[in-house]
């Protein structure tokens, strides 16, 4: 009893240094339920979820069962979710015909979406744009702050309004100073909301037709905030912003930890959004285009 | 595709109570069920693992003997072991008897720490202790600033510094704190990544220098499998005391939470759920797990009611109750603390059973005719309010008009309202048990048909009372009441001291 104990023991330790090594170690392995069972811990732990992980693993039955595991098959699997993955246009946003072009940036609270929008700022205004940001974020203590220290590092304009004032109004008075300016771009940040709350959600729309409205055809691009370490209820986050504002694309942020971010195959897979952005770092220059063949490496390193 | 974790356990269980009998196979196929809908709510993945191994043990074990209800035995095996893995509640801080008690919170970013700190102050000050606020994050932008509006808004003093480091912030707030006597010092420290190594030692140097005597790990309902991972780091650098869950009012099933405390440990000391600053609650695990196998929240919403309504305002109301001066002001003033509880879809939500209906609240508005009726009666004058019985044709159509509604709906609502003022009569006419008998029938007629309006108990099918003549009946009525309560009075004198004075 003892013995077989330490066996097993033995066993599961040498099991979980496989799985630090890369995918090649799994080469030359019969493709059984064991293979597939660690095929699925693997993608079930990068957070891809079980439905979006169980229809992978029915794939690669199909075409591998019973057969010796190969580059072939991991290519299979890796080429399987850089299809599913990849964007038709990485790392562009929607310029508008007429200035300005409008953002809509919005998400979960603590999803990073200040300090994406002071990255995506930085990144246009490289490219020579002239941006103005919108602070409607007047729930949260210094929100407008932060946002504003952003803007002056970024050397962006910003328009806030006072504490607890309507979002749509700084909204309304934003599209006014871009016309205005005629600055190239409008960036809006919005206050953090969990999608179950639904006069919050209602805002996030009376914003969204503001925009509409001083500026026929804004917003151009409204992209979602996703944090990378969310699991499974990143999918009702994306489903809900999305039924209520029309989400053109996902920015992932916090890839520079050890989640995996995982869960955006699922979003994908779902409610086909694309990922644009990732965000990878601190510094205001941590934004970077989505590549779906780094990515899906990562998601096996 | 994506189910929570109470309708999947739902249908799981539901299918062993169509089969009748168990075999080990059903048993697995409704344990895979089960096993899905913890993965699915971002329990970790080894965590399920471990936890399917030992239920299926044990049910496979006692189930197959038992064959009365098997499907029970199931929930309270997986119930029982889920409260066990959770881990008994203690939502106690252990507060040092000499010099200030020093609490630090940690976490990754944007898991809501300095919400929380807010939120901890304020449930700190209301137990009698005197906290102090310390802004050591000096990573993000404008930190400070947020935490010294949090501080303003519940009065208490935040200590922040700028341009300095965050050991030499908390050593000096030491000293703050014994100048201006607080004896609770909260810590607010940056977010970090758990991998960043050069944040990390700064959390080690403070607490190396400063000597917290609890440290909480601030962790994120919506965390996935990498809670975990962070959790761990976090522990190994620092031996965590606590953990706080935050964001658990959105409908993240908080998977995290069983993971961290099954790897860390470290048991889940509160929950976070909402923005407001009162929003912070002792964590229940029963609690927790309930609403997880599909019992529904009954203990969130006893509270969402009594934190809604006011003791004092209770009694009032009961007050008037009994007395049968029950006007539209209360129902207005009910109508009102109903939608501080939530929408009427959220309510809905914690009712067991009614949860698990495929309830299609799209087409029906239920929220929005709640809203319609608080027009109509803003639109009254206070004496309709007061006496609706004085409403006629011109004052029901200029009602109409204010409120945006047609007449009839106006119509309609007083004679709602006249059916609820009887029933409501009634009531408090009546004893605890006949209370508890009505409240079960009337939910039987109207609660699986949240819909409809509130409908009025029928009334004698004979002719119409005219105003007058209800009015003489609500007079003998009250009079009999009077008689009882003399009576009930005369009892209780008899029966020696008389008990203190309770309104009712």
């Amino acid at each position: 009893m003892a013995i077989k104990d330490l066996l097993e023991r033995f066993k599961k330790g040498l099991a979980k240094t496989a799985q630090l090594f890369n995918f090649a170690s799994w080469f030359g392995r019969k493709v059984d339920q064991s293979f597939l069972d660690e095929l699925e811990a693997r993608l079930i732990q990068a957070d891809v979820g079980v439905a979006s992980t169980s229809k992978l693993v029915d794939r690669v039955r199909e075409a591998y069962g019973e057969k010796t595991a190969d580059e072939n098959l991991m290519e299979f699997v890796k080429n399987e979710l850089k299809g599913l993955l990849a964007d038709p246009r990485p790392g562009t946003l929607h310029v508008a015909a007429q200035k300005p072009s409008v953002y809509l940036i919005a998400g979960v609270n603590g999803s990073g979406k200040t300090t994406s929008i002071a990255k995506l700022a930085q990144r246009l205004k490289d490219q020579g744009k002239t941006i103005l940001l919108a602070a409607c974020d007047t729930f949260r203590a210094a929100a407008a702050d932060q946002l504003t220290i952003w803007a002056e590092r970024s050397g962006s304009d910003i328009v806030r309004g006072a504490p607890g004032a309507d979002p749509a109004s700084v909204a309304h008075d934003a599209c006014d100073r871009a016309l205005a300016r005629s600055v190239d771009v409008l960036i809006v940040d919005t206050a953090g909301r969990l999608h179950t709350q639904h006069h919050l959600m209602r805002e996030l729309e009376k914003i969204r037709g503001i925009l509409q409205k001083k500026i026929p055809g804004s917003p151009h691009e409204v992209l979602l905030v996703l944090d990378a370490t969310n699991g499974q209820n990143a999918i009702r986050q994306a489903e809900v912003f999305t039924k209520s504002i029309g989400c053109t694309g996902v920015i992932l942020t916090k890839l520079d930890g050890t989640a995996k971010g995982g869960v955006v195959v699922a979003v994908r897979q779902t409610i086909n959004l694309p990922v644009k952005f990732i965000g990878v770092g601190e510094a205001i220059d941590d934004l970077q285009p989505f590549d779906a063949d780094t990515f899906v490496e990562s998601l096996f390193a | 595709m994506f189910d929570d974790l109470q309708k999947r356990l739902s249908t799981a269980f539901g299918r062993f109570r169509a089969r009748g009998t168990l075999t080990e196979a059903n048993i697995q196929d409704g344990l895979r069920e089960v096993r899905t809908a913890l993965l699915e709510a971002d329990v970790n993945y080894n965590v399920v693992q471990e936890f399917m191994a030992r239920v299926s043990e044990q049910a496979v074990g006692t189930l197959l003997i038992k064959s009365v209800r098997p499907e029970q035995q199931i929930v309270k095996i997986v119930h029982d072991e889920l409260v066990a893995l959770m881990g008994p509640a203690d939502p106690s801080i252990r507060f040092e008897k000499v010099g200030p008690t020093i609490l630090m919170l940690c976490g990754l970013q944007g898991s809501g720490k300095t919400t929380t700190c807010g939120k901890l102050a304020k449930l700190l000050a209301q137990q009698g202790r005197k906290p102090l606020l310390v802004a050591a994050d000096l990573q993000r932008p404008a930190a400070i600033e947020q935490l010294k509006v949090i501080g303003g808004q519940l009065q208490i003093p935040v200590y922040s510094e700028a341009d300095s480091n965050p050991v030499k912030v908390c050593q000096n707030a030491l000293a703050e704190a014994n100048r201006q006597a607080r004896d609770t010092i909260i810590l607010d420290t940056a977010g970090r990544l758990h991998i960043d190594d050069e944040l990390m030692n700064e959390l080690s140097q403070i607490e190396k220098k400063v000597r917290p005597h609890q440290v909480f790990f601030v962790c994120d309902a919506l965390t996935g499998q990498d809670a975990v991972a962070s959790a761990a780091a976090f522990n190994e650098a620092l031996e965590l005391n606590g953990v706080i869950m935050t964001k658990l009012d959105g409908d993240a099933r908080g998977g995290a939470a069983l993971s961290v405390r099954k790897v860390t440990g470290v048991p889940v000391k509160f929950v976070g759920r909402g923005e407001k600053l009162d929003k912070l609650d002792a964590f229940d695990p029963e609690r927790i797990v309930g609403q997880i196998l599909g019992m529904g929240d009954i203990v969130g919403l006893v509270e969402a009611a009594q934190s809604v309504q006011d003791q004092e305002e209770a009694l009032r109301q009961q007050e008037k109750l009994s007395q049968g001066k029950f006007d539209l002001n209360d129902f207005r003033k009910q109508i009102g603390q109903m939608k501080q509880m939530g929408s009427v879809r959220d309510l809905v939500k914690m009712i067991p059973g009614l949860n698990q209906m495929p309830l299609d609240l799209e087409g029906l508005d239920a929220d929005g005719e709640v809203q319609r009726i608080s027009g109509i009666i803003d639109s009254m004058t206070p004496a309709e309010r007061k006496n609706p019985d004085i409403i006629d044709i011109s004052r029901r159509r200029r009602i109409a008009t204010g409120a945006g509604v047609d007449p009839a709906d106006v119509s309609s609502l007083v004679k709602q309202f006249d059916g609820m003022r009887a029933f409501v009569k009634q009531m408090s006419q009546m004893t605890m048990f006949d209370k508890i008998r009505a409240m079960t029938g009337l939910g039987k007629a109207g609660a699986f048909n949240p819909g409809a309006k509130l409908l009025a108990p029928k009334q004698g099918t004979g002719k119409r009372l005219t105003p007058k003549e209800r009015a003489k009946l609500q007079k003998e009525r009250e009079k009999e009441e009077r008689r009882r309560r003399r009576e009930r009075k005369n009892q209780d004198g008899d029966n020696g001291p008389s008990p203190p004075d309770r309104p009712r």
